[in-house]
């Protein structure tokens, strides 16, 4: 489904991404995990469009992706969740959600809007609210739902536990599972290594802008190297 | 009596002010940057009202559609030769860059114009208002520049909350990258903007030299300062903060002029600007952002 091959991004002066090559298959949880500064989210934005890679491939559903406009991207159905949400704070509710559904035609957007609010029945019940005074686990629940609303092929996720207490984690990664079981593709960056590597498909580890490992979530999760480096032991 | 028309002159030059500062704010708070050649967009707004009616012979309703469309058009050509360059270059670079096209265009001006003052006739030639058996006389000109301010504002608003491309606008306004993401085109959103305030200076430049009827290539720059001045007290990148600074500011202004001093009177509206940032930095309707994390 996205293929990336031999990529290499510059921000400014600094190499952060260096010959990065993954896969992600169609029904796949695919989970990046590596350090902080390890390209992670670098790699998200060049996906997106954000940034551009000066090498190599990015071939999404037989399209190439490397010189196409951010916003061609959404409407390929390459949608991106950013790091730290990113919702718009002094927007409702939903007027976020219509702002996820910008390439959307008109007649799919009230169907859209219903299965997000099935999905997240409390954005519903602070749809007139201002985005900006959600807490932190609800603004996550919105920043999900509002990449939902672009109708994905492949959602990206970047760091969706970032800054959650243990018992919201848990519950954004059971939405994840959801998403996932609903038949939504899923390329997810963490942090959180743990969570990220039990619900992932496969994963790869990404160390100072290179891919170190790649193996199945299961493999990950028991291979020395991660476990001493990521999982504490 | 005196004083109700000094009150209904101020909100009507405050209406200028207004309908200018729309276009300093809504430029700041999607490409946050101060567009300080939008008071010159005034000047050449007149300027073409002023030609197609005084040398074409068009009729006025003609020579307020061109001066809107060439300010329309000025305003994006503005934004794509001299600002998109400098999208993201230090704040300093772009705030020069738009002193530079401000003088370009009123040197421009000065050139195919001369320096010569125009006179310029009132766009409206309705009689003047007589209220109270002539004790309070107000010109058709005050009440039809308040009107207008009152629908441009009406339409800003409905257009920013209802449709989807004034809510685009909000959302690049917030975050430009995060918009992207949402599949908004973010140049095209900034050049609309441009558009829009340009095309708002064009009814400011033509609103006000109907008012005050003389027109030289420096006419845009007052005003222009002052309407900064109104955006900022009402809160730089707020819609309404705009329009409620810009009337304040006129109200300000002509009771000053009047009743304190002809020559103080700018000093007067400076003093307050001060006063009201010490108190409230961010402007009477700019909130100050507390982000959640």
């Amino acid at each position: 489904m996205l293929s990336v091959y031999n990529i290499n991004v510059w921000y400014g002066a600094i190499h952060t991404i260096k010959n990065i090559s993954f896969e992600v298959n169609d029904g796949e949880i695919v989970a990046l995990i590596g350090a902080n500064g390890a390209g992670k989210s670098t790699t998200l934005k060049t996906l997106s469009g954000l940034l551009r890679s000066r090498t190599g491939s990015i071939t999404f559903m037989g399209e190439d992706l490397m010189h196409m406009s951010a916003e061609k991207i959404v409407e390929h159905g390459l949608v991106h969740v950013p790091e730290g949400r990113r919702i718009f704070q002094q927007m409702t509710v939903e007027e976020n959600l219509d702002m996820g559904a910008y390439t959307q035609p008109k007649e799919t957007i009230a169907g859209n809007l219903e299965r997000v609010y099935a999905q997240f029945p409390r954005l519903k019940e602070r749809r007139r609210q201002i985005a900006g005074t959600l807490s932190g686990g609800e603004q996550q629940m919105l920043a999900m739902g509002r990449g939902l609303m672009a109708n994905p092929k492949l959602l990206m996720l970047d760091e969706p536990s970032m800054g959650l207490a243990p018992i919201l984690v848990e519950q954004i990664f059971d939405i994840i599972k959801g998403l996932h079981k609903d038949g939504t593709t899923i390329l997810l960056v963490e942090q959180n290594a743990q969570m990220a590597l039990s619900v992932a498909t496969r994963a790869y580890v990404l160390e100072t802008g290179r891919v170190t490992l790649a193996g199945t979530g299961e493999e990950l999760l028991h291979n020395d190297d991660v476990r001493k480096a990521y999982l504490g032991g | 009596m005196e004083f109700l028309a000094n009150i209904i002159n101020g909100m009507s030059l405050g209406s200028v002010y207004a309908i200018i500062a729309l276009g300093y704010t809504m430029v700041y708070g999607i490409a946050k940057m101060l567009n300080f050649a939008h008071g010159d967009v005034i000047m050449v707004g007149a300027y073409i009202c002023f030609c197609s009616m005084t040398y074409l012979g068009l009729p006025v309703i003609a020579g307020v559609v061109l001066s809107i469309i060439g300010c329309t058009v000025l305003g994006i050509v503005m934004e794509r030769l001299a600002y998109k360059p400098l999208r993201n270059a230090p704040s300093l670079n772009v705030l020069i860059t738009a002193i530079g096209v401000s003088y370009f265009l009123q040197n421009a001006a000065l050139i195919l114009m001369g320096s010569d003052p125009k006179s310029f006739s009132s766009i409206i030639s309705l009689p003047a208002l007589r209220l109270f058996d002539g004790a309070l006389t107000i010109s058709a000109t005050a009440v039809i520049t308040i009107l207008v301010c009152v629908v441009i504002m009406v339409a800003l608003t409905l257009f920013t909350t209802k449709t989807k491309m004034g809510k685009a606008m909000r959302a690049c306004s917030e975050d430009r990258d995060a918009a992207q993401l949402m599949g908004i085109n973010v140049n095209g959103t900034i050049s609309m903007v441009f558009a829009i305030g340009s095309g708002l200076a064009a009814i400011a430049g033509v609103l006000m030299c109907s008012a005050y009827p003389t027109l030289m290539p420096t006419t845009g720059s007052m005003p222009g300062i002052k309407a900064f001045t109104a955006a900022v007290l009402g809160g730089i990148g707020s819609i309404p903060g705009a329009a409620l600074g810009g009337i304040l500011l006129g109200v300000i202004e002509i009771l000053a002029r009047a009743y304190i001093s002809t020559q103080l009177a700018d000093a007067v509206v400076f003093a307050v600007l001060i006063v009201m940032l010490l108190i409230r930095p961010a402007g009477l309707l700019g909130k100050p952002v507390n982000e959640k994390v």
